[in-house]
């Protein structure tokens, strides 16, 4: 690729005066020496992908095997029909849409990871949420991938995109930086926008840990998704309106990597902080898997027959 | 670069519910098994880190045995991996280890039938990309992004010049070469990267040099 950072991604579009999405195609299609028409189909099925998630999850009783999550998409659809809406329908929609999506990821249904799994819904929310009502056809819809992908690799290799490693800033913090930079392109928007877009969207997820009850991708992700989806879209509008990150994008990415690092173990996907170790978190912990995170096997060195 | 493509960000396309826990974790399996050469009839598995507080929840056991199995990350028999392992008469032993200094998401694999073993340590990094670090103490960084062949032989010199004719004449490409041995005159193993397929008749090419033990050819994942 000829970027590594979201500048040189920046600048390479508009030294030649095209969208991020045609640099990502044409960078992609160059690596893969594959024509830009199969990279694009390629895209296409992931696209596909993600909305029969979000048709799932939208229509379908969806339940975990646990019986944390699953049907708040579905509910808030309902609430959409009468009218209601605090924060606007197309909030809303895009939000229903990413729980959508992260629900049927918890039932261990068939998902597009972007970046990640446990963020999947982000990304699918924001499109399916607002293909519709910006009239972007198919071929902007697949776009919208294409800048957000350019977004997250910028990321993914400079920081990092697991909550292992970096915590849920990582994730959902990645996905809604991805998603409100191709919002902003879908909507118009220029690649400087698209950048700051995807700065502020970062800058207010820094910090966020990952820290799942009884260490399920469910709860808070689901609701972690939906809060994403909304932060993107917040953060594409102050771009649109001509609002400028101050910390440029690139150095948003270099802090999310230095709090990650120094974020503790405890908050890093292992459920061992946070969420998981409230009382419900330990007694769902307990209820699920028979054990405190003070018993847990890290302390029990024995083997688990399964 | 970790990542090499937009298609290792918007994608893999999987089952839930952990692209580092459950795809990287059928990824790690995967790539163990085609170490392996088949279907073990036993595996071992240990995890580290994260792997080890969080792994039933993610359902990285279930991915892992699903690897071994050939799944791939997409496959819906992954959910019922363990089911299907049992049924197929491969008996699985699942260990956590607080070993220190490790990748968060670490797995350690045992394979073995009736007459050979194998161990792999492999990483998951996140987004569903994989690393596997070690086979049977050898150090690598496998990514399962290429052709990549391995070639297992004693050291011995003009070892890699063979190899690469063999390829060459294949008119076979090499994007990457590894060489990790255990001792001068050891075992050693050769680790290649291509852009293009490697089919078995290569592979048998190169079994017949006298200093060869083995030929593992793995596609991309």
């Amino acid at each position: 690729m000829n970027f590594s950072t979201i500048e040189e991604l920046v600048q390479l579009a508009e030294t030649q005066g095209k969208s991020l999405s045609d640099i990502m195609i044409e960078e992609e299609s160059a690596a893969a020496e594959l024509p830009p028409e199969q990279i694009i189909a390629k895209m296409r099925v992931q696209l596909e992908t993600m909305e029969q998630a979000v048709q799932r999850g939208l229509t379908e009783e969806v339940k975990s095997r646990s019986g944390l999550t699953g049907g708040d998409a579905r509910k808030l659809e309902s609430y959409l029909q009468r009218g209601q809406a605090v924060s606007g329908l197309r909030v809303m929609r895009s939000v229903s849409r990413a729980i959508a999506t992260n629900e049927v990821n918890a039932a261990m249904g068939t998902i597009v990871a972007t970046p990640t799994a446990g963020a999947s819904g982000v990304i699918p929310g924001c499109l399916f949420g607002l293909a519709e009502e910006l009239g972007a056809d198919r071929d902007a819809m697949t776009r919208f991938l294409f800048t957000a992908g350019a977004i997250g690799y910028v990321i993914a290799n400079r920081s990092f995109i697991s909550g292992a490693a970096g915590g849920c800033q990582a994730e959902v913090g990645s996905a809604s930086a991805m998603a409100a930079g191709a919002i902003v392109e879908m909507a118009g928007g220029t690649p400087r926008q698209s950048a700051h877009a995807a700065a502020i969207a970062l800058k207010n997820t820094l910090g966020l840990v990952c820290d799942p009850v009884a260490g399920l991708v469910e709860v808070p992700c689901v609701m972690r998704n939906a809060m994403g989806a909304a932060n993107a879209m917040v953060a594409a509008d102050l771009a649109l309106a001509q609002v400028e990150s101050v910390v440029p994008a690139d150095e948003v990415i270099l802090a999310m990597y230095r709090v990650g690092q120094a974020m503790p173990g405890t908050l890093k996907e292992t459920a061992l902080g946070g969420l998981a170790t409230t009382p419900t978190g330990e007694r769902h912990r307990q209820r699920l898997f028979g054990s405190t995170a003070e018993q847990h096997p890290l302390q029990d060195k024995g083997e688990i027959k399964e | 670069m970790k990542y090499r493509s937009v298609f290792d960000i918007i994608g893999p396309v999987m089952i839930g519910p952990s692209s580092s826990h459950t795809a990287g974790a059928a990824r790690i399996g995967r790539i163990a098994r085609l170490l392996f050469g088949s279907t073990p009839h036993r595996a071992h598995i240990e995890f580290c880190g994260s792997f080890a507080q969080t792994y039933r929840g993610h359902g990285t056991d279930v991915a892992i045995v699903g690897g071994l199995m050939d799944f791939d990350t997409s496959d819906p028999r992954i959910k019922d991996a363990l089911t299907i392992a049992k049924d197929i008469g491969l008996e699985i032993s699942i260990a956590v280890n607080d070993s220190q200094g490790e990748h968060p998401n670490t797995a350690w694999i045992h394979l073995a039938n009736e007459t050979r073993g194998i161990t792999v340590k492999g990483i998951s990094i996140g987004g569903g990309k994989i690393a596997i670090l070690e086979t049977d103490g050898f150090e690598m960084n496998l990514t399962g992004d290429a052709w990549t062949t391995l070639v297992f032989h004693k050291d011995h010199f003009g070892m890699i010049a063979s190899v690469a004719r063999v390829l060459a004449d294949h008119r076979i490409n090499i994007g990457k070469m590894e060489m990790s041995r255990k001792a001068k005159g050891k075992d050693a193993l050769l680790i290649i990267e291509t852009d293009q397929e490697v089919n078995e008749t290569v592979g048998t090419e190169m079994k017949r040099f006298k200093d060869v033990a083995l030929v593992r050819i793995l596609p991309p994942l």
